[in-house]
């Protein structure tokens, strides 16, 4: 049994008004020191499956496929054990 | 000659489509259930507004997974007219079958309101009745109607005339003040390669009689009684 941990994010090249107006709430809480704030998706899946690299492939499939589109959003994930 | 009305749940505009196929225009129509395996017996398909599958995810993104989708996908390919309006539209860019993607307004405000969109191609089965640089008065009604695409698929959308509509001033002006979402070059619409499928933020289903405020959408539907389909 794994764990699949992905983030889906907008790529750099396009814009991203959310995390801008998030950004602009933040320095005017106070905290100037933020340059840049991009705003995402958190994804947690289980997989029944037992062997890493087939559970790796089977998660950039979905991603790929499915959980990000590749014209717009870039993803990332961890995979880790977890507890039957 | 028949068109089909597609239904996916969450769909919202599709008896706007209904009502001016029905009454405006008497065509004959139906609706297509999005659980269905084929659209054979249509001429025409038409993908409405609204928020297909709760939008959950990303706009389309869950709709592309519908069955009916294979059926749409085989009758585009083999060159049937297809036109997605909105939530119509994203479905379209979701389902590969137009470039792109829509985002999140720049304005991060869901905007509905009236607006311009000039007519730069009329080699479209949906285009053919207007005049090059026509500009129509159609409303908008979306919160993620930014359309993007990447300068290498955009450079292609340019040099291919796949770019229908642009946002514009009533005079057909293309200008910052009249793109409503930040769309990338005012683009309001693009249609595919094979030019039978078009994609557009703005609602024709909603200007289509006088007593709405403006009728120049018709002429989107009118362009599809008219154009000869080489079908």
């Amino acid at each position: 049994m794994f764990e699949a941990r992905i983030h889906v994010t907008l790529k750099k090249s396009v814009l991203d008004p959310q995390g801008d107006t998030v950004r602009s709430g933040l320095a005017s809480l106070g905290f100037q020191g933020v340059s840049d704030c991009r705003i995402g998706k958190f994804m947690v899946l289980r997989l029944d499956e037992r062997d890493m690299a087939r559970a790796k492939a089977q998660v950039d499939e979905m991603c790929r496929k499915l959980l990000a589109n590749p014209v717009i959003e870039d993803y990332v994930f961890q995979i880790t054990e977890a507890a039957e | 000659m028949k068109w089909g009305v597609l239904i996916f749940p969450g769909t919202w505009s599709h008896q706007d489509f209904a009502h001016v196929f029905q009454d405006v225009l008497k065509v004959d129509w139906d609706y297509i259930w999005h659980k269905e395996t084929s659209v054979a017996g249509y001429d025409c398909l038409f993908l409405p507004g609204g928020f297909a599958h709760g939008d959950y995810l990303r706009c389309g993104a869950i709709a592309r997974f519908s069955p009916v989708m294979d059926a749409v996908i085989r009758f585009a390919r083999e060159g049937g007219p297809v036109m997605g309006s909105c939530n119509g539209f994203q479905i379209l860019c979701e389902a590969g079958l137009l470039p792109g993607a829509l985002l999140r307004n720049t304005s991060l405000q869901y905007r509905c309101r009236w607006v311009h969109i000039r007519t730069e191609r009329c080699d479209t089965p949906f285009t053919r009745a207007a005049r090059p640089g026509q500009v129509l008065k159609i409303p908008i009604s979306h919160g993620e109607g930014r359309y993007f695409a990447p300068p290498e698929t955009l450079a292609r959308l340019r040099r291919n005339g796949q770019i229908v509509f642009r946002y514009s001033t009533p005079d057909g002006q293309i200008t910052d003040a009249a793109n409503p979402n930040g769309a990338l070059e005012n683009i309001a619409g693009v249609c595919n390669e094979g030019r039978n499928v078009l994609g557009l933020m703005p609602h024709p289903e909603r200007a289509s009689e006088a007593l709405l405020g403006s009728e120049d959408g018709r002429l989107l539907f009118e362009s599809v009684l008219t154009a000869a389909l080489r079908r």
